[in-house]
């Protein structure tokens, strides 16, 4: 054993994996994860912790799987994280825990992501579930949204003894892990149902259908149905577009309508009613972890799938990981390549779309090099389907119905970062709805700040 | 899940329901849209709210068979339940945010095509409850497609019904009436409301341009979610996209962009085809073309 390397985790093979949704990594059994969390060297000053948005005892929990006490290794996390098994396959934790790992300077990080999955796992398979709290302080919260940041804030607030119901637009709980990452990513009877039922198994409630704003205003909630306080986590919904020509065409979707088809609707199962587009040879506009997963979907239903992205593979704000696997399974990347146009039949089709070749220029705000179209270099690609992936902002139907709540000029809810305080009284909140679209676990640490924020502001009221 | 308390069949294609959907009878106001699911592996549809009651918590709900979705929502009795029911969806009709005394001074017409009836029901409602009659007309093509007469009768100023082929009351289209009523009757309008098909509100449009007198369209568009965020309600009015969830359904109908609604609205007409095959002819069909996966 090389002590320098990660114990490598099995996945299902590229081609075979290309044609179904099934799970593309298959993690680590007892003995792998035994082997790997034996390379943890214990540190004092443990900087992976510094990584974690929630703050996890990483080394705390890695000792107890050397020890093969799986059990208390999942009570060590679940004291940070209510979403361990998502956590541990969607995060970035190159960028974060693993970033940060003292074994990563000579060699590989330790595999803590994927060693959190297993333990996650681990949990659920011997139906190891959280004890909800022995005694209710009476008090009240209502949350709005159930996806990661509604879920932690949730959790964490239901264990200190607060009555929590979230309130979920959607006929399912989960949000963006439900509706927008796929079943091979992470399956949804499997993974995400499971930890769902361990919020409830706190005595969380989850009420679906109520769109908030709509059904019932945050105002009616505080003054008629006797909430002491509300955490906004309605996430970053609302798709962009290029504003093209032709993109109102049959055949142009946001990635978030074809991904909502498959993933939340369950479209690639003839099971369901819910139709989606059957492609031949599909574009998807944007570089990022959402254009990868609509990517990645399209080629399994069946569709030779291109990526465009307008500046080169160094710029992608995708996982590494995820474009590694997009790549072994046969999506071509088509870089320093923009749409002009989209090239409609006379039926209101998609055929095509005309595309222009990019050069890197000086950087730009972002620190990026600022793409730069080389004149005269369009051509056309044949298409019959285009998915644009280009970001999401927040919903305007909470922020307009609600007064005295604050938005910016991106229509993210103001919000102080470590409590979650917005500009309403009793009202808090967090994740995407208050940064713009981001990740997972940056939503789970703003839950988190929330349920801190609510506990302060409802101990001294 | 939300229980169905009244099951009526109102034409072969047009279908009623009374739904306990507490949540969305307290909030709803005319306009407005609910998304329903059926089942497990049902779709999201989009229905009109036709009528609400505050105090027992119903909803009124029309649904007119396209699909194969529709058609197993259209099979459901009283005792069944919907396992969704979202809402209320949607901005609601501009005059219920307006100042009454504004709404007062303004001389209504209603154009309802077909199953837009339903929508057009609770508006007229509305202003009926407010002390104002507004004149309606309601058209379909024949006498057993016209629904909601006998309801409108009690609500409207007056009410007009006509046929396309003139087996009820008059023959004629929605636009004939709108034009007799304007040019032969001297009535004067203030405002428009057209729902129907999509081919009725742009003619109905086209005329009200010219005779002009500001409509308010309705619009159906394909949906998933209905909060805005798949965009694939996506609609163009004014030259600007909007989508017809969030931002509508009802939008100035000089605006709106006809061409390309109808366009969009077919986008999977031919799987809805392939669905609908498959559900007539159940385990008797053995696919064959290919793509619905009934030869699977």
């Amino acid at each position: 054993m090389d002590v320098l390397k990660k114990v490598p985790v099995r996945e299902q093979d590229a081609k075979v994996r290309a044609t179904n949704f099934d799970e593309v990594c298959l993690g680590y059994n007892e003995e792998e994860a035994v082997e790997e969390a034996g390379r943890c060297i214990n540190c004092k000053n443990a900087r992976c912790i510094q990584g974690c948005p929630v703050a996890i005892n990483i080394p705390g929990f890695i000792e107890k799987v050397k020890n093969g006490q799986f059990e208390e290794a999942s009570k060590v996390i679940g004291q940070s994280s209510a979403l361990p098994a998502v956590c541990g396959r969607v995060c970035p934790q190159e960028s974060q825990c693993e970033g940060k790992c003292i074994r990563g300077i000579k060699g590989e990080p330790i595999s803590i992501g994927k060693l959190e999955r297993f333990v996650a796992d681990w949990a659920r398979e011997h139906d190891i579930k959280p004890e909800p709290p022995k005694e209710k302080n009476g008090k009240k919260v209502a949350i709005i949204g159930s996806g990661p940041a509604g879920l932690t804030c949730a959790g964490d607030l239901a264990k200190m003894g607060y009555d929590v119901t979230i309130f979920e637009a959607l006929h399912k709980a989960g949000g963006v892990l439900v509706y927008g990452i796929p079943e091979f990513r992470l399956p949804k009877q499997g993974v995400v149902q499971p930890e769902i039922e361990n919020v409830k198994a706190l005595g969380v409630k989850i009420e679906t259908n109520v769109v908030v704003g709509r059904s019932v205003t945050i105002d009616e909630l505080l003054h008629e149905e006797g909430f002491d306080a509300v955490f906004i986590g309605s996430g970053a919904g609302l798709p962009k577009f290029m504003g093209i020509p032709g993109e109102n065409a049959n055949g142009v979707f946001s990635a978030n309508e074809y991904l909502t088809r498959s993933n939340l609707m369950k479209a690639f199962d003839d099971n369901y009613d819910t139709p989606i587009a059957v492609s031949k040879k599909v574009a998807v506009v944007g570089g990022g972890n959402v254009a990868m997963d609509a990517a990645r979907t399209a080629l399994r239903l069946g569709a030779e799938v291109h990526i465009v992205y307008r500046r080169s593979e160094e710029e992608l704000p995708a996982r590494v990981e995820e474009v590694h696997h997009a790549k072994e399974e046969g999506i071509i990347f088509d870089l320093l390549t923009n749409p002009k146009e989209i090239l409609v039949d006379e039926n209101g089709w998609v055929k095509g779309m005309t595309c222009v070749r990019m050069e890197l220029g000086e950087p730009d705000a972002s620190g990026r090099r600022r793409p730069v179209e080389i004149p005269g270099s369009e051509f056309d690609l044949e298409l019959d389907t285009v998915i644009m992936s280009l970001g999401t902002s927040p919903n305007p139907l909470i922020s307009s119905t609600t007064e005295g709540l604050e938005t910016n000029k991106w229509h993210c809810i103001v919000a102080d970062e470590e409590k979650g305080q917005t500009t309403k009284e009793g009202v808090y909140a967090g994740g995407d709805a208050v940064t713009g679209a981001a990740t997972v676990i940056l939503a789970m640490g703003a839950g988190k700040a929330g349920a801190k924020g609510i506990h302060e502001y409802l101990s001294n009221r | 899940m939300y229980q169905i308390t009244r099951a009526e069949r109102l034409t072969d294609q047009i279908y009623l329901f009374d739904v306990v959907a507490k949540r969305v009878a307290s909030s709803c106001l005319p306009g407005q849209f609910v998304i329903v699911k059926m089942d497990e592996v049902g779709e999201r549809i989009p229905l009109t709210i036709c009528d609400y009651n505050r105090e027992t918590g119903e909803i009124t709900i029309v649904l007119q068979t396209v699909g194969a979705s529709t058609m197993k929502m259209a099979r459901l009795q009283v005792g069944d339940s919907f396992m969704d029911v979202t809402g209320p969806l949607g901005m609601p009709s501009e005059f219920t945010q307006m100042p009454l005394e504004e709404v007062r001074q303004k001389k209504f017409l209603f154009v309802a095509g077909g199953v837009g009836s339903a929508p057009v029901y609770p508006q007229v409602k509305w202003l009926h409850e407010k002390g104002i009659d507004a004149d309606v007309i309601i058209g379909a093509r024949n006498k057993d497609l016209i629904i909601l007469e006998e309801e409108m009768e009690k609500v409207a100023g007056n009410l007009y019904v006509t046929t396309d082929d003139g087996s009820y009351v008059r023959k004629g289209l929605v636009t004939d009436v709108v034009k007799d009523l304007v040019e032969n009757q001297g009535k004067h309008y203030d405002i428009c409301v057209a729902i129907g098909p999509m081919i009725m509100m742009k003619f109905v449009t086209l005329l009200t341009k010219e005779l002009n007198i500001p409509t308010i369209v309705s619009l159906n568009p394909i949906m998933v979610d209905g909060t805005g965020m798949c965009g694939a309600c996506r609609v163009t009015v004014g030259g600007q996209v909007k989508f017809a969830c969030v931002d509508g359904p009802e939008f100035d109908g000089h605006q709106v962009n006809f061409e390309e609604a109808m366009k969009r609205q077919q986008m999977y007409k031919t799987y809805e085809g392939r669905a609908i095959l498959k559900l007539q002819e159940g385990d008797t069909h053995h696919g064959g073309c290919g793509y619905c996966g009934g030869d699977k």
